[in-house]
């Protein structure tokens, strides 16, 4: 038996060698043979590489002899132009999908901050919200958001036509028309079963998602689950992609240009009003509703410090967030033909760093020590705020806007907290909607009128106020107050209704306890015991949490 | 018999333990303990907003002694757990009435 296997093992043994051999003497011959080969091949590029022959630098790899004609001999022209057009839009929709696959990853990130800057009596919950609300707003978006958003967009060229996408609802004021609503691709049905569509879809899903996942954030460590559940279909269906269409889909604020002469109506290249001051004023309208945590003010209404605990766990979703943009913001020419996407990355990445620096510095000088979670919320701020700008202006403004945008966090997370008295654990009011905000207004300030000829229908490149073009920045202006004001109202009535009906805020008895087990079942560190820790001992809250209107469930785990 | 009981700051542990070791102390207790003196904590910012570090991490350092062990013992301990600044610590000493090794059922100053 021994003897068996011993034998079996060396012929495998020589085997191998031997196999080894072969391949190196094949390596030798074709080393020897190649300049040859490549000689008339380049001197006759239309000519097909040799068959069985590889080529290690690429160079005959994708050739004339690609292109599908009828006779090889007599190529016609029409032949080889579908081919380049079939090859361009090819580039494009690789790109878009590939851009959309980043942006999705950014639903990681985002986990990660929130979950971080939380306690960790919460974490699972936390967790949990930012990992169901991406299945949750992908399945309203489908139901109708995307239809809602993008029915009515039109033949999108860099995509090869998304000719299906046809039918905007459309009312008619001051004698223009107003697009308010698509109404084609409902569940991306039959009448929409095309390539381009399909990559549109799937780009401004994550799109969407990302705007879904910021209010979570601000409302989390006390919101009830069901609650959540409800809005995360209520944001995905209806209120993202109604504004989303007068944005992006040919709805009335890109039509304000053609139809008032202000600039090229209101531009927002990749989402800093459509995707994150509309998150911003949905956490603002939420968390306001919701009310502060237990134990975040004194008695005399002063803000108190509940830090999160895990500043590591933040700190890299930053950084995936950060990776996640280069596909926000690049993509959003879904085009990868459009080289301008060199600039948009670049600038994409140097406001986040203008944001990180000058966030940091700011702590430092006020308080002496950097604040990890406030350098993040810089980098943050700064990558929200150029998402709207980032094609229209040059790397100095691009930093410049990312500075401004890192000490405008700061401000705006101190006042929230301490003027507003509004509890965001997260700082996403600051982050998403103060920098939102501030982003698509400083394209109306900087846009350097080189980039977006033709730009929503109008002629002529896109130019901010400080390059000649006042019309641009109203534009701006009035699509910063509408996504305020109807984003406000729709969600504050929608959070009224909630709290009506089913209740948003979990009984004080789990909020001191942590959401984890009663609210989703599980703990985040279950083999750790939980104490309030060395830090952030605080007076309670001065009077409880308005009681829910139901008895709680028989508390599973102690207060401890 | 004498019981000391050092609370003294969580980095200096391995130097007061080696200290008592040298003097001949063959055995001692440890936990991990917060609390606060005379200066209550020290107060920190997260986000812009104060907090209270009030109860800070300390060690606590339990150690029985023979009488002819007790100086040397505290000794070592004043001299590695000191660094002059707030925040040093502090020891409690106490008598100790007896001591049994629960293997053996020996008392006193048999069982140390």
């Amino acid at each position: 038996m021994m003897t068996m296997r011993r034998r079996l093992f060396v012929s495998f043994g020589i085997g191998a060698v031997l196999m080894v051999g072969v391949s190196a003497l094949r390596f030798v011959a074709h080393a020897q043979t190649a300049p040859e080969a490549a000689a008339p091949v380049a001197a006759a590029p239309a000519a097909a590489a040799p068959a069985g022959v590889p080529d290690p630098t690429g160079d005959n790899t994708g050739t004339a002899a690609d292109v599908t004609v009828k006779d090889a001999k007599n190529p016609t022209l029409p032949e080889v132009m579908a081919s380049v057009g079939h090859s361009k839009i090819a580039i494009n929709i690789v790109w878009t999908l590939m851009t959309g696959f980043l942006v999705m990853f950014m639903q990681a990130g985002f986990a990660m901050v929130e979950t971080g800057f939380c306690r960790a009596k919460n974490a699972a919950h936390t967790m949990a919200m930012n990992f169901m609300i991406y299945p949750i707003g992908m399945l309203g978006y489908w139901i109708c958001g995307f239809a809602l958003q993008m029915g009515g967009v039109g033949a999108i060229s860099a995509l090869g036509g998304t000719a299906p996408l046809n039918s905007e609802f459309v009312v008619t004021l001051f004698g223009h028309p107003f697009g308010l609503f698509g109404t084609k691709g409902f569940f991306l049905s039959a009448d929409v079963y095309d390539v381009g569509v399909f990559a549109l879809f799937l780009f401004q899903m994550v799109f969407m998602d990302t705007t879904c996942t910021i209010p979570t954030g601000a409302m989390a460590e006390r919101w009830k689950w069901s609650a959540f559940l409800v809005y995360g279909f209520f944001i995905s269906m209806f209120t993202y992609p109604l504004f989303a269409n007068w944005v992006w889909g040919g709805g009335w604020l890109s039509q304000l240009g053609v139809n008032f002469g202000l600039g090229h109506g209101h531009v927002d290249f990749a989402g800093s009003s459509v995707v994150h001051l509309v998150g911003g004023v949905a956490a603002l309208a939420g968390a306001w509703i919701l009310g502060p945590r237990i134990g975040k003010y004194t008695r005399d209404g002063k803000p108190v410090a509940i830090p999160g605990h895990h500043i590591p766990m933040a700190l890299v979703g930053t950084f995936i967030l950060a990776f996640g943009w280069f596909g926000f913001n690049p993509g959003s020419t879904l085009a990868g033909g459009d080289l301008r996407i060199a600039v948009v990355a670049t600038n994409t990445m140097l406001a986040g760093t203008g944001g990180a620096v000058a966030a940091m510095v700011y702590m430092m000088a006020r308080f002496g020590k950097p604040d990890p979670s406030m350098m993040a919320n810089g980098l943050l701020a700064g990558l929200v705020a150029i998402t709207a700008p980032c094609a229209f202006v040059t790397a100095p403004v691009a930093v410049l806007i990312g500075t401004i945008s890192g000490v405008l966090v700061c401000w705006s997370v101190f006042f929230v907290e301490g003027t507003l008295k509004i509890d965001d654990p997260v700082g996403a009011i600051s982050v998403h909607g103060v920098n939102g905000a501030w982003g698509v207004i400083s394209l109306g300030l900087f846009a350097d009128g080189v980039y977006g000829d033709g730009w929503n229908g109008v002629p002529g490149k896109v130019t901010g106020l400080f390059y000649g073009a006042p019309r641009q920045f109203l534009a701006q202006c009035i699509g910063t107050l509408t996504c305020i004001v109807f984003v406000f109202v729709t969600m504050a009535l929608f959070f009224k209704l909630v709290d009506v009906i089913i209740g948003n805020r979990v009984s004080a008895e789990v909020e001191i306890a942590g959401l984890d087990l009663p609210e989703v079942g599980a703990l985040a560190y279950p083999e750790f015991v939980l104490s309030p820790g060395t830090i952030g001992s605080y007076e309670p809250a001065p009077a409880p949490v308005p009681a829910p209107a139901a008895a709680p469930a028989v508390a599973r785990v102690s207060v401890t | 018999m004498k019981k000391i009981e050092a609370v003294v700051r969580p980095h200096l542990l391995e130097a007061v333990k080696n200290a008592l070791q040298e003097v001949g102390v063959v055995g001692m207790t440890i936990s991990e303990v917060k609390g606060f003196g005379r200066q209550k904590g020290h107060a920190e910012t997260y986000r812009g907003s104060e907090y209270k570090v009030e109860l800070v991490p300390k060690v606590k350092i339990e150690v029985a002694l023979p009488e002819e062990l007790f100086d040397p013992a505290m000794e070592a301990v004043l001299k590695t757990a000191k660094t002059g600044k707030f925040g040093d610590g502090k020891v409690f000493v106490t008598s100790l009435e007896d001591v049994v090794r629960i293997r053996t059922g020996e008392h006193g100053e048999q069982a140390l």
